[in-house]
């Protein structure tokens, strides 16, 4: 099943999500200030309302069984606390103040036609590099 | 008003963000993959640049999903950009707009402040910290933080796991920090 063909579903989900990202202004640098400086409730707004949907769709998932398309059943990870959840949350936490965007909206900044961003999605791989080399010297 | 027009416009929080949040249960139906974004910045190193870091040595391919749906996003962009686009510029907060004439910027017609991310600002230390600094610190921050607001906020936290809310409050803490207290500095650059 890890054709090619069967990989464009997930090209076509990425595709709905560029656009949804783009049109609720997600991907806005201004709304990113906004949200920091406690300027408007609209990012609020997005992130929670994503979130409760998503719990609510889980639980339905786990609630009646749900299968996947193929029919198997859905898992989920757990996530495992280390204390990279902080230092890593907090050095994103900052990066995403300046960019405006995490990783999803740099590559939605892009397909709108602020082609530099491509510079700063280059630098997110360079940081992403960076971490995987000093990992072992780093606190988790 | 024509359809076309009407998806033109912004949409607010309450109709985007449950369509956002749908990601999760498509993605967890259509393959059994777990939301999250970060990861494709990850495997673009396995697929490029592995060198010799163990970090980046798996089977890269097997998760090619998440780069098929990162360049969906870049799709997404594409379409959203110049099909679905607002003519109006972007309605920011009147307090938003006095402070940020303060450095120069002015003009609110696009998503991403051409003021700020433009080619040639790359040449200016503003523009080499915002871009090339910033990118650094998302990409590095959320591979450290093992995800970023669609694996820990959005997935994480609507499947009840603590390590992801506890993620999530330092992406908020370190946007403050930066907003309010190091970027005005910045800006002034």
């Amino acid at each position: 099943m890890n054709t090619w063909f069967s990989q464009l579903k997930y090209l076509l989900a990425g595709t709905i999500f560029g656009i949804l990202l783009v049109k609720a202004e997600v991907i806005s640098w201004f709304r990113i200030q906004e949200m920091f400086r406690l300027q408007s409730f609209h990012m609020y707004g997005v992130i929670g309302t994503a979130v409760i949907v998503g719990m609510l769709s889980v639980w339905l998932i786990k609630k009646f069984n749900i299968k996947t398309m193929d029919g198997e059943t859905v898992v989920i990870h757990p996530k495992k606390f280390n204390k990279g959840q902080i230092y890593g949350g907090l050095i994103f936490g900052l990066g995403w103040a300046i960019t405006g965007a995490c990783p999803g909206p740099l590559f939605a900044q892009i397909g709108v036609g602020a082609t530099v961003v491509a510079v700063t999605l280059l630098s997110a791989i360079a940081g992403t590099w960076v971490y995987g080399r000093f990992r072992d010297q780093l606190p988790h | 008003m024509t359809i076309l027009e009407f998806l033109q416009q912004p949409w607010p929080w309450y109709v985007a963000g449950p369509l956002i949040g749908l990601t999760v249960p498509a993605l967890l139906l259509l393959g059994n993959k777990s939301f999250g974004i970060s990861s494709s910045l990850r495997h673009i190193c396995a697929a490029c640049v592995p060198a010799k870091v163990p970090f980046f040595h798996y089977d890269w391919k097997k998760e090619a999903w998440n780069l098929f749906f990162v360049g969906g996003i870049l799709l997404g962009g594409i379409i959203a950009g110049n099909l679905l686009s607002s003519p109006e510029p972007v309605a920011v907060n009147p307090k938003l707009v006095t402070t940020l004439a303060q450095y120069g910027i002015t003009d609110f017609h696009s998503l991403v402040p051409g003021q700020l991310f433009n080619w040639p600002a790359l040449l200016s230390v503003r523009g080499l910290v915002m871009m090339i600094g910033g990118g650094f610190l998302v990409g590095f921050g959320t591979r450290y933080a093992g995800g970023c607001t669609s694996g820990h906020a959005i997935m994480g936290l609507s499947t009840l796991q603590w390590p992801s809310l506890v993620a999530t409050i330092c992406f908020m803490i370190g946007g403050f920090f930066m907003a309010n207290l190091v970027l005005p500095f910045i800006l002034s650059l």
